[in-house]
């Protein structure tokens, strides 16, 4: 109970953290101490809570009755929310003190104390849509939610790529939104009461509804294809630490809210885990795919968020037929493997949107093609940026890799022991997994070589300088904690073990896990490979042969350039010509005329295709023909109460 | 006990000698004498005694990046069984580190070249990071097809299966993974039809131009490792296409030994009698690799 009452102390902390900064001048550097300071107590407070409900694993509740007519506010932690509080405590607090350098107020009087303020409401409403119990109390901390991220990522409003980008994500959470409303109203309608309890039994028919709500409410927030119109923008335009909140905790609270309708009733079709695989293993291949095209270095990692969902979405869809089945091996490795892909992906995405934020705050772009060789100015960054990478590459012995292998594990005992119709859906799962590994490696060698490695591109990339210890040790700590997960996974197999236990109604999983996943063996391994490289690295040092140094090898090209690198883009360019199914690249090529032809210029931008040549034109015909319904909008008072007489009357005929 | 001696013995000592096996063989298809067998034992040797030129341009990443892929694949060795004879280590799941562990080398192979600010190596790195797309998948499916006859997640007794439950409904499906692994063992160790080794042109090489910067010591590393990953994937392969075994230990040491250079000669009969593809051809050869392992799996679970 001390844990449950932790966690809303912190959350009130959270919520308010920002208010006191008003008091004092938009110059005034104090009221942004008092903001972080404020964040940083309740976060910690928040952490204090959820170690001991970790410890004491029981489960807490909380009810009051309140002035509302509807529902109450009921609160409670359960094994299932646990995983998803750490990363909501932990984000904001390292995120708080990355914004004292990254986002200082002498530097930003215009827009800091807003940010700070809608920062901390932002991460305390995540936290109370997590706890909530009671649907009602859940749609109001969820709206809550969505308009705070929608000012913090809209804080640069002068600038009309921000302005729309909002909008968009404005639009789509509100679609999302709607749809959550006509669930909990369905669920009211089953079940009774719109608290959020568990029920035995379900009408296949009203479950399966409430499922498809749920997969396209929480889908918008998710980000899964193709739903995730607002998010590359959105994660590109918000400032940094923003934006790691944003794609490294707020995404999964779509997630969480599928992980707990499907925990709320009983799971009464097998196509629920087929669909919710195959969304995933769309979302993955896509999302990869668009992340290599692009060279906004935001909207890389924006991309490579949707992937890692779609990745997300494939554990648990392989968990979701596990409980159709009855098969506690694949719940266990499917859930399992979603929940530490949840708070894994949360650490290294939101490392690798605080180095993002590093470099754009040195070279004053986005634009990967303007940077390059930064690794001497930022070897720190570099160093973090690189452990974030082969981290979210989920290349063994970092963080990324366990997930996975839980991943693979129960896709590969789920062919293993089927021979039904479940088995093509886990071949496809694992393929899809094994496409989405190389690509994620190509994705993110490109974004690291295209920005630490080579010479600089740009006179802003001379400049660059590394930033101080303030945005540095947030970063050291996310790189740090991935590590630690990757060598030592064992320490969280308890939390995994009493989550899927909760979420699918056994009392006792009766098998180990190491047997089929050997964590201790992975300890031994990442030993040894250090080691092993060590030694090398020692030996090389000793070496006796003389060492010297020179220019990179031109073939003989007597006066190279800078230029002539190979830029992110070129990089990318095969993979994006082999995806241009699904990516359409829009290039103007210009074609070289005359004798002496004129200086021309070549351009190849990969757009997102669902929005930009579905969405948008789908508004703009919108825009071209409603406006004839605006006849009615006559902004006179009494046509609208003669609007309201004739509805009456309507409505009286017709004896509703 | 022995057995992991003399597994680690062989990983270690004998892939430089695929590399003269292949070279010999294309030297006697070309009507030449050939180096002898033992020349990428002497090259390697006289690498590792010359002077380190490094790049200005270079980082941390460009000179650790060959001894990450140097570990990275002796690990990878150590979980595949050789012959007859269980692996050092195996594990339930090893399969996934594995190919993992072939994405960790292609990490640090890429970052490295891409770390001397050249285009040529820009090039190189971009196909092998594209090409890996393709591939990684068709060994995924061959490995599908594995799991399924042998009914293990680890690599050791699903790389037995073959042979321990040989019958006629997985021989079609064992020929079908056996062509795909062919071609994703000759791509991944860079050899024609996807990439030539011998030439120096630098815009129709995958691997040499990605490691045109490495000298000395380093490149001699560099040699070694494409080496022992010649030799893994060759030990992979031979278990699906040589599915049988003796009584005696020494009988199946030799049968083994003699297959991998079985295996070498076949590679360099390949490279004698076909050429290199068009570098937008690849990922259709790829891509029928990957097909030709998906059939396999097809044909398996009808």
């Amino acid at each position: 109970m001390l844990s449950l009452k932790l966690v809303i102390g912190a959350i009130a902390i959270l919520c308010v953290s920002g208010f006191p900064a008003l008091l004092f001048s938009s110059k005034s550097q104090f009221g942004q101490y008092i903001t972080v300071f404020l964040s940083v107590a309740g976060s910690l407070l928040g952490l204090c809570g959820v170690g001991l409900a970790v410890k004491a694993n029981s489960l807490a509740v909380l009810q009051t009755k309140w002035a509302l007519p509807w529902g109450q506010f009921s609160v409670g932690i359960d094994s299932l929310n646990l995983v998803f509080l750490i990363l909501i405590f932990v984000i904001p607090l390292l995120g708080s003190i990355y914004s004292l350098e990254y986002w200082n107020q002498s530097k930003h009087p215009e827009n800091g104390k807003k940010l700070g303020l809608f920062f901390g409401l932002l991460a305390g409403t995540m936290a109370l849509v997590v706890i909530a119990k009671d649907s009602v109390l859940f749609l109001i901390a969820w709206e809550i939610m969505a308009l705070s991220a929608f000012f913090a990522a809209t804080v640069e409003d002068e600038n009309t790529n921000v302005r729309q980008a909002g909008w968009v994500y404005l639009i789509a959470t509100h679609i999302g939104t709607l749809c959550l409303f006509a669930m909990f109203v369905l669920w009211n309608q089953c079940t009774g009461s719109f608290e959020l309890d568990p029920v035995g039994k379900i009408s296949s028919k009203a479950g399966s509804a409430l499922f498809v709500l749920a997969l396209i409410g929480f889908g918008f927030k998710a980000g899964i294809m193709p739903l995730h119109v607002w998010l590359p923008g959105a994660h590109a335009n918000a400032p940094s630490h923003v934006s790691a909140l944003m794609s490294g905790v707020m995404l999964k609270m779509g997630i969480y809210g599928i992980m707990r309708m499907t925990f709320l009733m009983p799971v009464t079709n097998l196509w629920w885990g087929s669909v919710l695989l195959v969304v995933g293993v769309i979302s993955g291949i896509a999302g990869i795919a668009f992340a290599i095209g692009q060279n906004d270095i935001k909207r890389v990692l924006a991309y490579s968020s949707i992937e890692n969902i779609g990745i997300i979405c494939i554990a648990l869809g392989l968990a979701l037929l596990g409980r159709f089945q009855g098969r506690a091996d694949w719940i266990y490795l499917g859930l399992g493997g979603a929940l530490l892909h949840v708070l894994n992906h949360g650490l290294f995405k939101s490392l690798l949107f605080f180095n993002a934020g590093a470099v754009i705050h040195a070279v004053h772009t986005r634009d990967i093609n303007l940077m390059g060789g930064l690794a001497k100015k930022m070897p720190y960054t570099m160093l973090f940026f690189f452990l974030g990478a082969i981290a979210i590459c989920a290349l063994p012995p970092l963080n990324g890799f366990i997930s996975e292998w839980f991943i693979y594990a129960g896709l590969f005992r789920t062919i293993l022991n089927e021979t039904g119709q479940v088995l093509p859906f886990a071949a496809l799962g694992a393929v899809a997994l094994a496409m989405i590994g190389p690509m994620a490696i190509a994705c993110f060698v490109k974004l690291a070589g295209a920005v630490f490695l080579g010479n600089p591109r740009n006179d802003a990339d001379l400049h660059a300088k590394e930033p101080s210890h303030g945005m540095l040790i947030p970063m050291s700590i996310l790189a740090l904690s991935c590590l630690v997960i990757g060598v030592f996974p064992l320490f969280l197999v308890d939390v995994l073990k009493n989550a899927t236990k909760l979420w699918a109604g056994i009392s006792e999983v009766s098998i180990s896990v190491v047997s089929f996943v050997p964590l201790q063996l992975i300890s031994v391994i990442a030993a040894v490979l250090f080691f092993s490289i060590l030694l090398i690295v020692t030996l090389f040092r000793l070496w006796p042969e003389p060492k010297s140094t020179v220019g990179t090898w031109d073939c003989g090209y007597a006066n190279p350039s800078n230029k002539m690198q190979y830029t992110g883009s070129s990089f990318g360019d095969s993979l994006v010509k082999l995806f241009s199914f699904i990516l359409w690249p829009a290039n103007q090529k210009p074609g070289i005329t005359g004798v002496f032809p004129r200086k021309v210029s070549y351009k190849s931008i990969v757009t997102d295709t669902i929005l930009d040549r579905l969405v948008f034109p789908v508004f703009r015909v919108a825009g071209r023909y409603l406006p004839m319904v605006r006849f009615f909008q006559r902004g006179q008072t009494h046509a609208y109460v003669l609007y309201i007489l004739v509805i009456i009357i309507v409505l009286l005929i017709l004896g509703i | 006990m022995v057995t992991n001696v003399i597994h680690v013995l062989l990983l270690l000592l004998m892939p430089p000698l695929l590399l003269g096996i292949i070279n010999k063989t294309k030297a006697w298809f070309g009507g030449r004498v050939g180096a002898p067998f033992l020349q990428p034992y002497y090259d390697i040797l006289k690498l590792l005694r010359k002077g380190m030129v490094f790049s200005t341009t270079t980082t941390w990443i460009f000179r650790i990046g060959p001894i990450v892929t140097l570990v990275a694949l002796l690990i990878a060795g150590l979980l595949v069984p050789m012959g007859r004879f269980d692996a050092p280590v195996y594990f339930t799941g090893d399969l996934i580190l594995f190919a993992y562990l072939f994405g960790l080398s292609r990490f640090f192979t890429t970052a490295a070249a891409l770390d001397t600010g050249s285009s040529f190596e820009g090039m190189g790195s971009a196909r092998e990071v594209t090409f890996a797309c393709f591939s990684e998948p068709a060994l995924f499916f061959a490995f599908l097809v594995l799991v399924k006859i042998s009914g293990s997640l680890s690599l050791t007794p699903m790389l037995h299966g073959p042979a321990n439950g040989f019958s006629v409904a997985i021989a079609a499906p064992v020929v079908l993974i056996a062509i795909g692994l062919f071609v994703v063992m000759l791509a991944e160790s860079c050899r024609i039809p996807v990439d030539d080794p011998n030439t120096h042109l630098e815009l129709t090489m995958i691997h040499e131009v990605m490691v045109l910067d490495h000298s000395g010591p380093l490149f001699g590393v560099i040699s070694y490792t494409a080496a022992v990953k010649l030799f893994v994937l060759s030990t992979v392969l031979l278990h699906i296409i040589m599915p049988f075994e003796f009584l005696q230990d020494w009988a199946n040491w030799l049968i083994y030994i003699f297959g991998v250079m079985g295996v070498s000669v076949l590679i360099g009969i390949v490279e004698s009698i076909m050429a290199r593809l068009q570098m937008r051809h690849v990922p259709y050869l790829l891509i029928s690799a990957l097909l030709f392992c998906a059939f396999g799996f097809i044909l398996l679970i009808r």
